[in-house]
């Protein structure tokens, strides 16, 4: 029974928070509360399986799907408050309040024998039991099952898919397109390469020792003091730092043409 | 016993009370999956009170049906979104004019 309280008390306050949360990945976080606290309520009541099953298929299933399709079709979006119906909300509130007064009562007034227990039906284990159930008794909706979920998955496909407008541009088309462009065809040059530091706002030099200029992200470009922020480290400025890079290079290559 | 039903009843109520109040589709969704979350507590709590596991079963045909119907909604859901960019429910309104 403490095991019932309080899961219930989490559970209702998080389906609470999960239909006032404006925010739609939230509301999916919430959901995966409401839904292990009734697989751990699943596990109190005698259905060890049915409690797995709910935390695989359930939480880490449909829950995750969920969240894919929260994430493509775009998380920022949040309810608006502007009601098409005029006072939708209050009556919503009202309706679902008189709808749970209603059950609630409904179940209050009603008699209920006393517990009759799975022990007996969970004899051979709960699984057993269960397997024994869906492959004799229930056989035939186990069969339709398979039907059902090959039309999903097919359904699924057939709606996710979009046709292609225009055909495919071939490697040559592409090629083309590039060169044709005007820009700089090949790949730009990584940062660092040539230059005194490996670092990703460290422009490359070219073998004259300029700067290249596509070596960098215009980002950093932007900021403007990538070059001078690396010349104080050799304890020089950038022009000389330069020119002394140039004139070790320059002796290397004279000393291997020797 | 009857407390985990009036549990499940709160939480259908609390489902039903979210997909009336809000206008993303997905999340008028989840609140569906919560709806159908309840009604299995119901199944598995009558299930102990009488004593066989046909209420066990008839959730795990609950949670194979929900996991169907997740895949086909949120396919037409990503379908609409495609089309008009919007995944709240008062957008697709083209069948009332």
């Amino acid at each position: 029974m403490v095991a019932f309280w309080i899961l219930a008390v989490v559970s209702v306050a998080a389906a609470l928070g999960m239909i006032f949360q404006r925010k739609a990945v939230y509301s999916a976080l919430l959901l995966a509360v409401v839904m292990l606290s009734l697989a751990a309520l699943y596990a109190v009541q005698d259905a060890p399986f049915l409690a797995l099953v709910q935390v695989i298929v359930y939480t880490g299933a449909v829950l995750m799907l969920f969240l894919f399709v929260l994430m493509l079709v775009g998380v920022a979006t949040v309810d608006s408050l502007v009601e098409t119906l005029s006072g939708q909300r209050i009556w919503a509130a009202v309706a679902g309040l008189g709808f749970a007064g209603l059950l609630v009562f409904g179940i209050g007034n009603a008699v209920f024998a006393a517990d009759a227990g799975l022990a007996a039906a969970n004899g051979e284990g709960n699984v057993m039991g269960l397997a024994r159930l869906i492959f004799n008794k229930y056989v035939f909706a186990f069969e339709v099952t398979s039907a059902l979920l090959i039309t999903a998955a097919l359904g699924a496909m057939v709606l996710a898919h979009k046709e292609r407008v225009s055909p495919k541009a071939n490697q040559r088309q592409l090629s083309e397109q590039r060169f044709k462009s005007g820009e700089h065809p090949g790949n730009l040059p990584s940062s660092g390469t040539y230059a005194r530091h490996n670092a990703v706002d460290m422009p490359a030099l070219l073998p004259d020792g300029s700067v290249a200029e596509r070596s960098l992200n215009p980002v950093l470009t932007a900021r403007g003091d990538t070059v001078d922020r690396h010349a104080d480290l050799a304890g020089e400025s950038q022009t000389e730092a330069i020119a002394g890079d140039v004139e070790a290079v320059e002796k290397t290559v004279e000393e291997a043409q020797k | 016993m009857s407390h985990y039903l009036i549990l499940s009843a709160l939480l259908f109520s609390i489902g039903a009370v979210g997909v009336l109040i809000r206008r993303n589709a997905i999340v008028v969704f989840m609140c569906v999956e919560l709806m159908l979350n309840a009604t299995n507590l119901a199944f598995v709590s009558f299930s102990k009170m009488h004593g066989n596991l046909d209420g066990q079963v008839i959730a795990f045909f609950v949670m194979v049906v929900a996991a169907a119907e997740v895949v086909v909604g949120l396919a037409i859901i990503m379908t609409i979104f495609r089309s008009r960019r919007s995944s709240s429910v008062d957008d697709a309104s083209l069948l009332k004019y």
